[in-house]
């Protein structure tokens, strides 16, 4: 009877050590972004793999969904005559969740992995035991940027999401279903404030500090050669995407 | 100028070195042996502070690494260069940009200067003209090379080789091995060879040291090897397992 008590304090010892371990690697990226040597080619290099290089899966991500969630609201609204709601409710819908959840998550396979592969790797062919040999600390070379970057560039990746899937739904509302342009448009300039699309936007600034976080930290702690390298990627979207399906609800919770 | 005391390392259970006393002599190449498995890469890592000792010192230039953190470390790493098993090439960057790399951290030359230095190393270990080629893109010999032209890169008075000739035929391994020799003649260094290979041992060594059961069980010259009384040596020079 004992032993599934003794397993679960096991599983919750591990859980709050990793969770601590994470904590520190954190801390040492934030005091290395503001501590020199700064490394200015490495972050905007991040920035353009984190950022530009993902603008074309998340643009897919928004205008798709901004599309199926205009067919899939006008459906409902229809039965209530109430149609002409489906601008706000697709707009509200993602700019204050739909967009900044799905960026993120989108983000998460695809630069989160990479981080944690690309680091992963170096972890299990010495090159970073050869950084540290070379008196240069890791945490300040490969981790600070990619922090830096996937907290900056997954806001405005966000923001593109946003965009392309109002546009999405804009498409679909009117251009497919027939709906009133201006009517369109109008509802969503009566319903929607600029504090909700901040409101998306600041998650996006967290599930990028989570996802950024969570890559290197699977990159890091890597061992066991190439299957460690698979394990400790996969390993890192799936806790990153937990994690941020998580936070967004406490972070809805909070402001609501 | 490396000295080890009573250094015990475990990793879990098992205890790899278990009260390791060495002194490395400048100048020289000192070539620690042992059976595969037997610490001996641990006990290299030691030297340049990658590992930290459970219990004993690592005085190197006169400063115990055990004790320090990484950033004061720094200033002697920067005076050491270490030759890893494969070379751990930072596969992002071609050979120039790897050979530049602790040039490009450590001081503010102009990149001309930076280039010509790279080309200098390159030329020193017989890869001139290789500048744009990716690691990917060169044999595991040709890696050892660049390995090394960056370990020289900040001309470091102390030079670490793990297995510098694992994994090669034995024209290659020779050739290894006299591009150490030819290094450390030119450049004055104190170079630590971590090696299983006997040949290899005798035909660079200055200084011989035995690494078996986690403890240094023999060390002199390589004569003095040959003729040392301990059967675990004599077993492991002969290549015999009983």
């Amino acid at each position: 009877m004992l032993r599934p008590i003794a397993a679960l304090g096991r599983l919750t010892i591990r859980f709050v050590e990793e969770m601590g371990r994470i904590l520190i690697l954190l801390a040492e990226a934030v005091y290395w972004t503001f501590r020199p040597p700064f490394n200015i080619r490495n972050v905007f290099t991040q920035m353009e793999f984190v950022g530009v290089k993902s603008i074309f899966v998340v643009s897919l991500t928004g205008g798709f969904t901004g599309m199926v969630f205009a067919l899939q609201s006008y459906k409902g609204f229809h039965l209530f005559g109430a149609e002409s709601l489906v601008g706000p409710v697709v707009t509200l819908s993602i700019t204050r969740e739909l967009s900044p959840v799905l960026t993120s998550l989108m983000v998460t396979g695809r630069a989160g992995s990479a981080m944690a592969a690309e680091i992963g790797t170096m972890r299990v062919t010495e090159q970073i035991d050869a950084l540290r040999a070379m008196a240069v600390n890791p945490v300040n070379h490969l981790v600070a940027p990619r922090i830096l970057a996937g907290t900056l560039m997954t806001p405005v990746l966000t923001g593109v999401t946003d965009f392309i899937g109002i546009a999405g739904g804009y498409f679909v509302g009117v251009y497919l279903l027939g709906m009133d342009r201006v009517t369109f448009l109008g509802r969503i300039e009566d319903y929607v404030e600029p504090a909700d699309i901040m409101h998306g936007l600041s998650k996006a600034v967290v599930f990028g500090l989570i996802l950024s976080l969570v890559g290197c930290y699977k990159g890091m702690t890597t061992d066991g050669g190439a299957q460690g390298v698979g394990r400790s990627t996969t390993q890192a979207v799936v806790i990153a995407s937990i994690l941020i399906l998580v936070s967004d609800y406490l972070f809805t919770a909070l402001v609501f | 100028m490396i000295e080890l005391n009573d250094v015990h390392k475990s990793f879990g259970v098992q205890h790899v070195l278990r009260g390791v006393n060495l002194r490395v002599e400048r100048g020289r190449i000192t070539v620690i042996m042992g059976a595969s498995g037997g610490g001996k890469s641990v006990l290299l890592k030691h030297m340049i502070g990658l590992i930290r000792p459970d219990r004993g010192e690592v005085n190197v230039y006169g400063g115990n690494l055990a004790a320090m953190s990484e950033w004061d470390m720094a200033p002697i790493r920067k005076r050491m260069g270490i030759l890893f098993q494969d070379a751990a090439l930072f596969d992002s960057m071609n050979v120039a940009q790897n050979v530049a790399f602790p040039l490009l951290q450590h001081t503010r030359l102009k990149p001309r200067e930076v280039r010509r230095i790279v080309a200098e190393k390159l030329e020193l270990v017989g890869l001139s003209g290789v500048e744009q080629k990716m690691p990917s893109h060169l044999s595991g010999g040709m890696r050892k090379r660049v390995g090394l032209a960056r370990a020289i890169a900040m001309d470091p008075e102390i030079l670490l080789f793990d297995e510098p000739t694992s994994g090669l035929d034995p024209v290659l391994a020779d050739s290894i091995d006299r591009l150490i020799v030819r290094t450390q003649s030119r450049l004055h260094v104190t170079a630590v060879v971590i090696s299983h290979d006997v040949q290899g041992t005798f035909r660079i060594a200055d200084r011989v040291a035995m690494l078996a059961e986690g403890t240094i069980v023999a060390e002199g010259s390589p004569e003095a090897m040959k003729q040392s009384p301990i059967p675990v040596v004599q077993r492991f020079l002969q290549g015999r397992s009983e």
